[in-house]
C-alpha cells in the first residue's frame, strides 16, 4: 500500500509522509512539482507559478534532507516518480542517505526513470532519447554494484493509458519500451540476469474489469516468453513481470465525486485479481484537485478492505482457467504482438517516437473514447447518464499559496551562498567532461549532489553536451 | 466570400504534459470543419499570441491543468489586446476553479470548459460566438 503524494515545500510533504506512515502505509511515493520534473530550479523563469503546485519542489540535496527528515529510510521503501532528471534526483537521495550514515545496500525503493513513455505520453524530457537512455543504463550498472535493492526503472503504461490509449496499446507500448531498455543494457555490456530481476512495471487499472485483469495476465506471459526465448535469460527471476498498479485517474468524474470511491474500489480489485505487487488507489476528489486528507484516507481504507477483509489477496491468479479471461488474455497478447511487429518495421521504439507513431495512435484512441461518451455509446454515470440535474459543479481553489515559491527560491539562494561554490564548479565541469566521453555518469552525479549542486545546474551542465529535445506537435 | 472557415489556435502554456484534452479538442474541432493550429506543449503567452497574429486566428484556446490558469489567461488576454486581437475569442479548458472562472469573466473570458463537458458544447460555443462576431 503505497499512496503517491507530495505538495508544497519539502517540510509540508514530510508531514504528509509521517501522517501516512502513522496510518499504516508501508512505503512512500514522492510526487515532484513540474519544474523539478523538467530538471529546472525553482527560480528558473519557466518555473514561475508552478513551484510546489502539483508536487514537492526539490532543488538540491538540502531539500532532500528536509523531505525525509526523521523518516527511517532503511525501513521504508521509497518510490520516486521522476524521469528525465531521475539520475540526479536519485544522486541527491543517495548523498542524503550517506550523510545520515545509512548504507546504500539497505536502501529499498523504485525510481520511475522511464523516459520512453515520456516521449510517448507524459512529455517531460530534457535531452534527445539516446543520451537519456545512456543515463538509464549508467544508473542500472551503478545500482547493480552499489544499491542492489533498488528498482532502477519502473516501465510505465499508466501514463500511456491516461493519455488516452486502449488497454491493448498500453500493454504493447509499455512492453516494447521494456524490450528497448533491455537491449540498451545488453549493448552496454550487462548480463541479462544481472539486471532483469530489478526491472519493474507500472500499469493502469481502468474501468473494464475483466479486460484489465486479462491485460495484466497477458503482460506476465509476454514478458516471460520474450525474456526466456528472445533474450535468453536463465534465471526465473528475470522472467517475472513485477508491477505496481494505480487506479485510473482519467476514469474519475468531477460530477458526483463520491461515487468515484466505488469506481476506484472496482479498479483496485481488478489490480489485485490481476496480480499486482503494489497498489495506489486514487482519491475521490482527484478529478478536481489534489486530494484532501479525508479523501486520501478513504482511498487507503479501500485497499485495506480488499487486503484484510475480502480475502481476495489470499490466492494467486484466481481467474486463471476461466474461459472468458483466458480468451481475453490471448486476444490482448496477439494484439500486442502485432504492435511489436509494427514498431520493429518502423525501426524500433526510438524511431517510432520520432515519427509520432505512438502519439498518433494514442490521440486517435482518446478521441474515439471521447466521441463514444459524447454520442452515449459509452455510459459515464453522473456525466452523460444518471445525471443529478440540480448538481452544480463547484471546483475548489487549490490551497497552495504563492509564498511557497518565495520560500523555496529563498532557500535555494541560501544554499548557493552557504555551499562551496568552487567545489560545485569543479564537479560540474568534471560531469560535463564525462558526458562528452563514455564513462559512467552516475558517480559524477553523486559527486555533484554531495556538494549541493542544484538540479538546474546539473541539467544545464548535461544539456550543454547532449542538447535539448523538441517534439513536433502531433495530434 | 463564402463561408469563412473558423481558425483556432490551441496551445498548452506552462510545464505539464497533460495534452490529452488539448489534442482531443483539436481533433474534434477539425472534424467540425474548423482549421486548427495545435502549437503543442510548453508554450508561453508570447509564443501563443505571436502564432495567433501570424495565423490571423479567430479563436485562441488554452489548455491548463497545472493551476497557473489565471496568470496565463491574463497575460494572453493582455498581449492579444496589444497586438490588435482584442476582438477574437479567448477560451480554454482544464481544472479551473469556480471562483477563478468568475475572475476570468471580468477580463473578458466568458466561458472555459472542464471535466465532463461534452465536445459538442465546445464546438457549439465557438460556432455561436463566430456567428455573432462575423468579420
Amino acid at each position: 500500500m503505497r499512496q503517491f503524494s507530495g505538495m508544497g515545500t519539502p517540510e509540508q510533504t514530510n508531514l504528509r509522509y509521517k501522517f501516512l506512515l502513522a496510518k499504516g502505509q508501508t512505503g512512500l511515493s514522492v510526487a515532484f512539482d513540474n519544474p523539478t520534473l523538467y530538471g529546472r530550479d525553482s527560480d528558473h523563469p519557466l518555473s514561475r507559478g508552478e513551484v510546489g503546485k502539483t508536487g514537492v519542489a526539490v532543488d538540491s540535496m538540502d531539500d532532500m534532507e528536509r523531505l525525509f527528515r526523521d523518516i527511517p529510510l532503511a525501513d521504508v521503501s521509497t518510490s520516486m516518480t521522476i524521469n528525465a532528471p531521475a539520475s540526479w534526483i536519485f544522486a541527491m537521495f543517495l548523498a542524503n542517505a550517506e550523510k545520515r550514515g545509512i548504507p546504500f545496500a539497505k536502501l529499498r525503493g523504485t525510481l520511475q526513470n522511464d523516459i520512453l513513455k515520456e516521449y510517448i505520453a507524459q512529455k517531460e524530457w530534457i535531452f534527445p532519447p539516446e543520451p537519456h537512455l545512456r543515463l538509464i543504463t549508467d544508473l542500472m550498472i551503478f545500482c547493480r554494484d552499489h544499491v542492489p535493492q533498488w528498482n532502477t526503472i519502473s516501465i510505465s503504461g499508466y501514463h500511456i493509458r491516461e493519455a488516452g490509449s486502449t488497454a491493448a496499446q498500453e500493454l504493447a507500448f509499455t512492453l516494447a519500451d521494456g524490450f528497448c531498455y533491455v537491449e540498451h543494457a545488453l549493448k552496454a555490456g550487462m548480463d541479462i540476469d544481472e539486471f532483469a530481476p530489478r526491472l519493474s512495471f507500472f500499469f493502469n487499472s481502468h474501468l473494464d474489469f475483466f479486460e484489465e485483469i486479462a491485460k495484466m495476465r497477458a503482460a506476465r506471459r509476454i514478458w516471460a516468453r520474450h525474456m526466456k526465448d528472445r533474450y535468453k535469460a536463465k534465471s526465473p527471476r528475470s522472467w517475472l513481470c513485477r508491477f505496481h498498479v494505480q487506479t485510473a485517474g482519467c476514469s474519475l468524474t468531477a460530477q458526483q465525486p463520491e461515487i468515484n470511491v466505488v469506481r476506484t474500489a472496482l479498479e483496485a480489485l481488478a489490480g489485485v485479481l490481476g496480480g499486482c505487487q503494489s497498489l495506489h488507489t486514487n482519491s475521490m476528489d482527484e478529478a478536481l484537485a489534489l486530494p484532501s486528507e479525508k479523501a486520501v484516507e478513504i482511498a487507503l481504507r479501500t485497499q485495506q478492505i480488499i487486503a484484510y477483509e475480502s480475502g481476495v489477496a489470499n490466492v494467486i491468479d484466481p481467474l486463471g482457467g476461466s474461459y472468458y479471461i483466458e480468451r481475453l488474455t490471448r486476444d490482448l497478447e496477439e494484439e500486442a504482438e502485432r504492435y511489436f511487429k509494427r514498431i520493429d518495421e518502423l525501426g524500433g521504439v526510438v524511431r517510432a517516437v520520432e515519427q509520432g507513431f505512438f502519439q498518433r495512435e494514442i490521440t486517435r484512441s482518446a478521441y474515439e473514447y471521447q466521441m463514444a461518451l459524447s454520442r452515449r455509446r459509452k455510459i459515464s454515470v453522473g456525466v452523460n447518464e444518471f445525471v443529478n440535474a440540480d448538481e452544480r459543479l463547484e471546483i475548489p481553489v487549490l490551497e497552495i499559496d504563492e509564498s511557497i515559491e518565495r520560500d523555496q527560491t529563498r532557500r535555494l539562494h541560501e544554499v548557493k551562498e552557504r555551499r562551496d561554490n568552487q567545489a560545485v564548479r569543479t564537479r560540474l565541469e568534471a560531469l560535463a567532461r564525462a558526458a562528452g566521453g563514455g564513462e559512467n555518469l552516475t558517480p559524477h552525479l553523486l559527486e555533484a549532489a554531495r556538494v549541493y549542486a542544484t538540479l538546474g545546474e546539473i541539467s544545464e551542465a548535461l544539456s550543454g553536451v547532449f542538447g535539448e529535445y523538441r517534439e513536433q506537435p502531433f495530434y | 466570400m463564402a463561408e469563412h472557415r473558423i481558425k483556432v489556435i490551441i496551445a498548452k502554456p506552462g510545464l505539464d504534459g497533460h495534452d490529452r484534452g488539448a489534442k482531443v479538442v483539436a481533433r474534434a474541432l477539425v472534424e467540425a470543419g474548423m482549421e486548427v493550429v495545435y502549437l503543442g506543449l510548453q508554450q508561453t503567452p508570447e509564443t501563443i499570441v505571436r502564432a495567433a497574429v501570424e495565423e490571423d486566428a479567430d479563436v485562441v484556446g488554452l489548455s491548463i491543468l497545472s493551476g497557473a490558469h489565471l496568470m496565463h489567461f491574463r497575460r494572453v488576454r493582455e498581449l492579444m489586446e496589444e497586438r490588435g486581437l482584442g476582438d477574437r475569442l479567448l477560451t480554454g479548458g482544464g481544472i479551473i476553479p469556480t471562483k477563478d472562472q468568475d475572475k476570468l469573466k471580468t477580463i473578458g473570458i466568458e466561458r472555459v470548459f472542464g471535466p465532463g463537458d461534452d465536445l459538442r458544447e465546445i464546438i457549439e460555443y465557438i460556432q455561436a460566438w463566430h456567428r455573432s462576431h462575423a468579420r
